[in-house]
């Protein structure tokens, strides 16, 4: 360890606690110093999922440990709580509100099912301004094509803004295994890149740190002071960090909101203004669209524009809206349109209308399964009730427990902008599930004896009863195990005195 | 077959028979107040945009004057003030890292969002708009629609080859919803409103 030169007497913190002084070794206190620190150390940030291969994620078992870190488990609750409250305040300041959702439902179900012609229009429109449009059946394709199209640049260097798309696609990883340095510039995927973990959240990628978990990120990989965890030297260090990646980067390179067939040009919304610094800086631009983003014309893009920033966060708009239609000047830009299972999805009976997801995070703002367990928690690209639709499209196998993380309360779908039916395919994907035989022993064995029961009334008033009276009486540890999952982090309701049955019964019982 | 046309080809296949006819989109203008300014105001102080009062005699210019007077390096777009950064000499994008200030003319505000449209051509060079410190647009209050709808009928969409809403500065919450202007853009927007030629785009 260096020696710091402000303490030029010990030569450094051998225990870590860098408010100590030490000599020969031992922490010195003397005078009024002192002996340890006032102020608790910082909670430690709970991880994500454990990721075994091809194996179920067991988000439960993640959740459970975000929640035994209170501080982060309150500060994220609330702070999405809040996201979904200012979203209810713009909801209620526009009197078409319901009718803007019916409308961006509508456009996009009539585009999906019309796709190929949407696609073959914008295609031919971006190519008639000068962009050269490519075609990705996979994630493996389009990594391959961007690190082409990179080579053929000579580019080493590429500064981009937050894509889901390229996260689902695992670009950053395929990059650096080719030499090619990506820098984030949004903010928040930034820290995460720095941390080397997923976003967990499509909106907000570092939802789930605290200010001190960013604080040691930084110290580690920027050289920021440990100790200090102001938010306004956080973000000031980091924008003085970037930008000169930002001036020297050979290539630029955004995702998509919304493809305008009519135009041939992709719509970005940020609140940085780092997608147009990424494409409006280096010469070449290179844009990933996902295929389900296209939209028929520019009337149409007023709906989603007034949707997007208002359900993900509260705000009319988000604070730059960047309409690209061809290179600038001098510049280069290219279009990838990626498929990687959508085209299949579309064929997916009861789960086709995913597609129509703008990726606002709404649903997962007012999820209380989501606000309390963390968006890492699902070991997937996309979480949160949106994620656990589309999650198991990619692989049945490994996600087939997700679908089981949620109340089915039905609050996903009332917020959805686009009137996604979530709840509707959480429950859809379990049947599909059980089906599937992707559904664990114990959940299975407790459904089907709650079937023999719920079909058989006599059976079921028993059981109800000696439940009630059971529960009264049982000790904690009976109720609150392993096997129970509604004992899991929450108290289990006291049974009413007696069930409305029996109240019929002796009340209105035999009367006509 | 190439990708292109595997693709293509997946989605035939797939697509839902469905019938879904793509509805019409009204403009939900009917509520559209009697000044536009007004609310484009209270909008734009909403997104953390500075509105900058015209004095009420004198040169109108005034309120900007002031900010050059304090800035380092000024780089103008516009005909009515002068920086000491010539955009028209300006070889590539990185030659504005050093900009404190920039000022532009926006093509035309929108009243229900607070937001201004600025178009590669009145940036004259994108990155302008960007790597400087601070933005000042100049905004002629006859060239104000009163929401997207109507925003989305300007010809500069289907013109230009870049175009962005500005929707007061660079801000971020990234970091347990703690606001902070100046993320990676400009750190402050300030919009003066005063008549004058935009240098492109045209009402529908």
């Amino acid at each position: 360890m260096s020696t710091d030169p402000s303490r030029p007497e010990e030569g450094g913190t051998p225990h870590g606690d860098p408010d100590a002084l030490y000599r020969d070794g031992r922490r010195l206190d003397h005078a009024e110093a002192a002996s340890t620190a006032l102020r608790p150390t910082p909670e430690k940030q709970p991880r994500g999922a454990i990721v075994r291969g091809g194996r179920p994620i067991d988000q439960a078992e993640a959740a459970e440990r975000f929640i035994a870190a209170p501080e982060h488990e309150r500060m994220h609750d609330a702070r999405l709580w809040d996201l979904r409250q200012k979203r209810d305040r713009e909801m209620h300041g526009i009197e078409e509100w319901e009718e803007l959702r019916a409308l961006a439902s509508g456009i996009k179900e009539h585009t999906l099912t019309h796709l190929d012609e949407y696609l073959e229009q914008f295609e031919a429109r971006a190519r008639a301004n000068g962009i050269e449009v490519h075609w990705a059946r996979d994630a493996a394709e389009h990594n391959h094509i961007v690190h082409a199209i990179l080579r053929d640049h000579g580019a080493k260097s590429l500064i981009k803004s937050k894509s889901m798309l390229t996260e689902e696609c695992g670009m950053r990883h395929y990059m650096a295994s080719v030499g090619i340095e990506v820098t984030e510039t949004d903010l928040g995927e930034r820290i995460q890149q720095l941390d080397d973990e997923d976003p967990s959240h499509v909106v907000v990628p570092a939802v789930h740190k605290l200010r001190t978990d960013v604080a040691e990120v930084f110290a580690n990989t920027l050289g920021t002071d440990p100790n200090n965890s102001d938010v306004h030297y956080l973000a000031e260090s980091q924008r003085g960090a970037t930008r000169p990646l930002i001036l020297e980067a050979d290539a630029g390179m955004t995702g998509c909101n919304f493809a305008v067939a009519e135009t041939g040009s992709v719509v970005v919304c940020t609140n940085e203004g780092n997608a147009d610094l990424s494409a409006n800086v280096p010469k070449l631009h290179i844009a990933s669209i996902g295929i389900e983003k296209l939209i028929p014309r520019l009337e149409h893009l007023a709906v989603f524009v007034r949707l997007l920033s208002r359900s993900a966060l509260g705000s009319p708009i988000t604070q730059y809206t960047s309409h690209f239609r061809g290179p600038r000047q001098g510049g280069e830009m290219h279009f990838v349109l990626v498929d990687n299972g959508r085209s299949a999805r579309l064929g997916m009976e009861e789960f086709w209308t995913s597609l129509k997801c703008i990726r606002c995070g709404a649903c997962m703002n007012t999820c209380p399964v989501y606000r309390r367990s963390g968006g890492l928690s699902y070991g997937a690209t996309y979480s949160g009730p949106i994620g656990i639709i589309i999650d198991p499209t990619f692989n049945a196998h490994k996600y087939s427990r997700l679908p089981f993380a949620s109340t089915l309360n039905g609050s996903c779908t009332n917020v959805c902008p686009v009137k996604i039916n979530i709840h509707e395919q959480i429950y859809a994907w379990r049947r599909e599930l059980v089906k599937r035989h992707e559904v664990p022993f114990v959940k299975k064995a407790a459904m089907k004896a709650a079937a023999e029961l719920l079909a058989h009334p006599t059976a079921y008033r028993a059981a109800v009863n000696v439940t009630n009276a059971a529960l009264e009486h049982l000790p904690r540890f009976v109720i609150y195990n392993g096997l129970n999952a509604w004992g899991k982090q929450r108290e289990v309701p006291h049974p009413p005195k007696e069930t409305f049955y029996s109240w019929y019964q002796a009340n209105r019982g035999g009367k006509p | 077959m190439s990708s292109r046309e595997e693709i293509l080809a997946a989605i035939r296949a797939n697509r839902p028979k469905l019938e879904r006819p793509l509805p019409a989109v009204p403009h939900f203008d009917a509520a559209a107040p009697s000044s536009l300014l007004a609310m484009f105001k209270e909008s734009l102080t909403r997104m953390g945009g500075q509105f900058l009062d015209p004095p009420a005699s004198g040169d109108p210019l005034a309120p900007v004057r002031e900010r050059v007077a304090a800035a380092r390096i000024v780089c103008s777009t516009v005909p009515e003030l002068a920086g000491n950064r010539d955009i028209g000499a300006v070889g590539s994008p990185q030659d504005l890292a050093d900009v404190d200030l920039a000022i532009v003319r926006a093509s035309f505000g929108v009243a229900e969002t607070g937001s201004v449209l600025l178009s590669d051509r009145d940036l004259k060079l994108n990155a302008v708009g960007y790597l400087a410190q601070h933005l000042i647009v100049l905004l002629d209050p006859a060239h104000l629609v009163f929401n997207l709808h109507q925003a989305y009928q300007r010809s500069e969409f289907r013109e230009r080859h870049y175009a962005c809403f500005h929707t007061g500065p660079s801000a971020t919450a990234d970091i347990e919803g703690v606001l902070i202007h100046g993320a990676q853009g400009v750190r402050s927007l300030a919009v003066l409103p005063i008549a004058g030629k935009a240098a492109g785009g045209r009402p529908p």
